[in-house]
């Protein structure tokens, strides 16, 4: 992110306020990222994830992703992470710190993301450069979200639906007390 | 704002979740952490909807969600099976794999 | 004029709601299939008045379908006049004469009303403007509807009513059932399925209800899951079922896009007529078809599910064998039959492919009908037979007498399903030598209502099986002054065998059964109302169906009742449609094919009467297989008084005749036909071990093992990464997508 690119193109206010938002949402949602997969408490770590699943809501509408916002709420905010919770309390996790949540082995695993995270920023960075999201950008309306799922994409949605169905059933099965 | 905040932001999660999945011994952490993964990929799509101005990268975005919600309830079924069988969901102790 | 104009527009206002609300009879259906699939298990043992209340309401619906067609077919007299009617209805009432034009007029001098298409959007994949189904066009959108003419209010009729019947005996057959609800369900879903089939006005709809009807079988054969032949029988139903489907995938698909990328069968039927469709695609598409109409309607060689589908509940045999499941197939060629007739005619011939098919197995399926024992696989094999000469007679031409004996069929085949259901009911068994005989003086009405579907089956007149039987032998031309479609020598031949086989067969299993000494344990008895009600009725429509379409040269009821059937049901206006063969009757050729008939049960009969008259409990057991010489003797029966001294002659030549053909067909479908498909398996097999020892074993490892100490050494360091930990095979995956990540972006 150069300096020049910066002051060409963020002449707009209103842009950079977005931005300002932005980076105070991402650090917000990296640090309790973070704080997630390190944490030796399982409640914790399920109350953190609420937090980067919210603010990927916020990030949704900064992109005009209306829809997508709030379904991301009612979905993941809403249903899944009751469900991680139930999970938590079923599996009877302690509430409260626990020991021996990681492997001895971390250091691997964290091999393994920093080099993933250096390939991708690389490549990211090296293909797209400067580009920058189209100032004129309108908001995705949810009319035409549906109009694109419901006609387009129609196939796609109905084999989503069969699938929802079958998992269903299928954490039914695998789940019920014989 | 640069395409790439987001893309980088996104690269960012993935790779947490990454981390948080190879890290975890228990299960239902492990899962959190690839729904890590997945909205970091959410949000790439989304992004690259805004950036060139169609509402193919929302829709996808969509069923992703919806796709991970089916696999929060089957995988939260299996973690639950494996700990009533083994009374624990360190998945580390789940090696019938080995041969 | 104002009161008659509007009495008119009234009976047709009447008659198209029936005609554009007809989705209510298989949605009624559905519904009860999900009521009793939810609810059922509350009503417990009375879990079947829902699937009986719908069924019958169904029933009501397809019968008042059936009269609002027939009536309006009564009262058409072609294009012109109705035009003429429609005028006047304009002047009194427009409302009315709207309705008119759209469902009559279209048809334009036809003998009988334009099909009527009801249809909704079902989905469009896109593209399409304003997102409706407006522009069918562009093949941007599916419909979904109904398509009625008299094909399917005739099979609409069939299906409730013999479903009907099959709910009814059901309550009493399987009462008691540990799983009673989940029964009643799948009747439901079956005939459910089979109505949606029938009404399909696209092909997409037809493979739908298709494949509904296949898994419905699939569940039903296997209600007893728990003895292995039962679920071993369901699977081998649903895999050969499987085989057909991949063909009418492939039809249907290839029809699809030949014909314009359109699912509607209206408009393909015209673009096979009418050359749209090249003659190659034509025959590629329509064997792929007949493929799938050789799986489900059990033909010649994929017949062998049938038989052993036999494991299902005797109802469900019954209703798969009459009403919904095996008929699919032959309602499917009466649906496409433009695309099956121009597709499959012989090139250089004017045989058609499916007269071969028909006849081979009309005659194969009546062979292997002798040597069964149990009393249920005779049965199944005379249904292969008659589905035989069902297909035949399309082949040759003759579609109405092809429908006429599927209806025929369907009644007096329920019958003679639901007879042997109440037999065994009572028998406990469906072995006819060891467990029955006699049964004559213990059951009088199944006796009776079972002799009276026989003598349908055997074609004996004036019963149903008689009018459709000679109506298909006429059609195939041959005997002189017949007409028809053309000179079809071998059907012909194939049809006056089967006449034979059918009543000695037939005659042969009347007297394992019922004559005699009961030969079981314990005292048999009479099966109560709700058993033998079905069946009465069933064997009283089995003597009257067949004058529904009697020749009209026929003297006393021809002029008034004859070819109704014919002028009903065929297809008509606004459709464009082979040449159906309508084949002048012969009294001559009636008498012949009876005769055929009448030798062949006097034959029979003549040898278990003298048999039984030597040992009262005696089967044809005790002499070997001399003894079931009876077909051969069809052919000797001016020598019948020579029988105790030729015995041992007649057995010999029987036995190289009918006896080893029978054997031979048997053992051909045992054998052949079932080690092709084992021997496919143990090919693939053989293959793989071939591949394994000299292709894997030899040279692959012979390279590893050629990299010796190299392998052996990774190996040990491969040793450890198999661990069997998840985490640790993510880690190797994660890290390895990493690196060939960082591979590609430095090769790039």
């Amino acid at each position: 992110m150069s300096a020049r690119v910066l002051a060409q193109e963020m002449t707009n206010t209103e842009e950079w306020v977005a931005s300002g938002v932005f980076y105070v949402i991402a650090l917000v949602a990296l640090v309790a990222a973070v704080r997630m997969v390190t944490t030796n408490n399982v409640v914790h770590a399920a109350l953190d994830l609420l937090v980067v699943l919210a603010s990927v809501a916020a990030v949704y509408i900064l992109l005009g992703a209306e829809f997508a916002a709030a379904t991301q709420l009612l979905v993941y905010v809403g249903a899944v992470m009751v469900l991680m919770l139930f999970g938590v309390m079923l599996t009877r996790a302690q509430i409260g710190a626990e020991e021996d949540l990681n492997h001895e082995q971390r250091w691997i695993g964290g091999l393994v993301a920093v080099v993933l995270f250096a390939v991708m920023a690389y490549s990211l960075v090296e293909a797209f450069e400067d580009d920058v999201l189209p100032a004129d950008r309108a908001v995705q309306r949810t009319q035409e979200v549906s109009d694109a799922i419901f006609s387009t994409y129609i196939v796609p949605f109905e084999a989503l639906s069969l699938l929802l169905l079958a998992a269903l059933i299928g954490a039914v099965v695998v789940a019920r007390r014989d | 704002m640069f395409l790439n905040q987001f893309l980088l932001f996104a690269a960012l999660l993935f790779c947490i979740g990454v981390y948080g999945v190879l890290t975890r011994k228990n299960g239902v952490l492990i899962l959190m952490s690839i729904e890590l993964i997945l909205n970091a990929v959410n949000i790439n799509l989304v992004a690259f909807g805004a950036f060139n101005g169609t509402i193919a990268g929302q829709v996808f975005a969509l069923f992703v969600i919806a796709v991970a919600a089916a696999e929060v309830g089957v995988g939260l079924a299996i973690v639950l099976l494996i700990y009533r069988n083994r009374r624990s969901i360190d998945v580390s102790e789940a090696d019938l794999l080995q041969g | 004029m104002p009161i008659f104009a509007a009495e008119v527009a009234n009976t047709f206002e009447m008659n198209s709601w029936f005609f554009d609300n007809a989705w209510l009879i298989p949605a009624l259906m559905a519904a009860s299939f999900v009521v009793t699939l939810f609810f059922g298990k509350r009503l417990g043992a009375k879990a079947h008045v829902i699937g009986v209340g719908a069924v019958a309401a169904s029933f009501v619906l397809a019968l008042l379908t059936a009269y609002s067609w027939i009536s309006q077919v009564e009262g058409y007299d072609g294009g012109a006049e109705n035009a003429v009617v429609a005028t006047e209805l304009a002047a009194g009432d427009e409302f009315a004469a709207e309705d008119v034009t759209s469902h009559n007029v279209e048809g334009g001098g036809a003998a009988t009303p334009a099909p009527v298409v009801t249809s909704v959007c079902w989905f469009d994949t896109g593209d399409a403007p304003n997102n409706n189904c407006d522009d069918r066009g562009a093949a941007k959108a599916v419909g979904i509807g109904t398509l009625i003419d008299g094909q399917s209010v005739m099979m609409l009729v069939v299906v409730t009513f013999i479903s009907l019947l099959v709910h009814v005996f059901s309550t009493d057959y399987v009462s008691g059932d540990r799983r009673y609800t989940h029964y009643f369900a799948f009747l439901s879903l079956f005939t459910a399925s089979m109505l949606f089939m029938v009404l399909a006005s696209s092909t997409l709809q037809l493979i739908v209800g298709w494949e509904l009807v296949g898994v419905c079988s699939f569940v039903l054969i296997g209600h007893w899951w728990e003895e292995k032949p039962n679920s071993d029988a369901a699977m081998k139903a649903f895999l050969t079922n499987r085989v057909g489907d991949i063909g009418l995938l492939i039809g249907v698909s290839i029809l699809f896009v030949t014909a314009g990328n359109t699912f509607d069968i209206q408009t393909i039927n015209n673009a096979a007529l009418t050359g749209v469709i090249s003659q190659n695609s034509l025959l590629v598409a329509s064997l792929a078809l007949m493929a799938a109409v050789m799986s489900k309607s059990g033909q010649f060689i994929l017949h062998t599910w049938l038989p052993d589908a036999m494991a299902g509940p005797t109802p469900v045999s019954a209703l798969i064998h009459a009403a919904t499941m095996v008929v699919a197939g032959i309602y499917m060629i009466g649906r496409l039959y433009p695309v099956f007739w121009e597709g499959l005619s012989i090139a250089g011939s004017n045989l058609n492919a499916m007269a071969l098919i028909g006849g081979i197995t009309t005659v194969g399926g009546g062979l292997l009908a002798f040597v069964q024992r149990d009393i249920k696989k005779v049965l199944a094999y005379s249904t292969v037979s008659q589905l035989g000469y069902m297909v035949m007679a399309l082949g040759v031409g003759a579609w109405t007498a092809a429908m006429f004996h599927l209806f025929t069929h369907a009644i007096f085949k329920a019958c003679l399903f639901l007879g042997a259901g109440s037999v065994s009911h009572s028998v406990h068994s469906f072995d006819m030598k060891n467990d029955m005989g006699g049964l004559r003086k213990y059951m009088p009405k199944t006796f009776i209502t079972f002799m009276i579907a026989t003598g349908a089956l055997i074609g004996l007149p004036p019963l149903a099986g008689f009018w459709s039987k000679d109506e298909i032998l006429a059609g195939a031309g041959v005997w002189s002054g017949t007409g028809g479609n053309g000179t079809y020598y071998i059907p012909f031949i194939f049809g006056l065998i089967t006449a034979g086989l059918t009543a000695a067969y037939m005659t042969r299993t009347i007297w394992l059964v019922f004559f005699g000494q009961y030969r079981g344990n314990g005292t048999p008895h009479e099966s109560g109302p709700r058993i033998t009600i079905p069946l009465s009725i069933l064997a009283g429509l089995a003597v009257v169906v067949g004058f529904l379409n009697v020749p009209e040269e026929l003297p006393l009821i021809g002029s008034r009742f004859g070819l109704k059937f014919q002028n009903w049901f065929e297809p008509g206006g606004g459709t464009v449609f082979p040449v159906i063969a309508h084949a002048k009757p012969s009294f001559s050729l009636a008498i012949v094919a009876t005769g055929i008939g009448l030798i062949s049960i006097f034959t029979v009969w003549t040898y278990y009467q003298r048999l039984y008259a030597k040992d009262s409990r005696a089967t044809e057991v005790t002499g070997g297989i001399r003894d079931r010489s009876a077909l051969a003797r069809a052919g000797h029966t001016v020598l019948v008084e020579k029988y105790y001294l030729d015995h041992l002659y007649t057995g010999v030549i029987a036995g190289s005749t009918k006896g080893w053909l029978a054997r031979s067909a048997y053992w051909v479908n045992q054998n052949i036909i079932d080690n092709v498909i084992n021997y496919t398996g143990k090919g693939a097999a053989a293959t793989g071990r071939f591949l394994y020892r000299y292709i894997d074993q030899g040279a692959i490892d012979g390279t590893v093992n050629g990299t010796g100490l190299t392998a052996l050494s990774v190996g040990g360091i491969l040793r450890r990464m198999q661990s069997g930990k998840v985490r640790q095979y993510a880690t190797l995956m994660f890290g390895a997508a990493t690196v060939l990540a960082a591979i590609f972006i430095i090769a790039v």
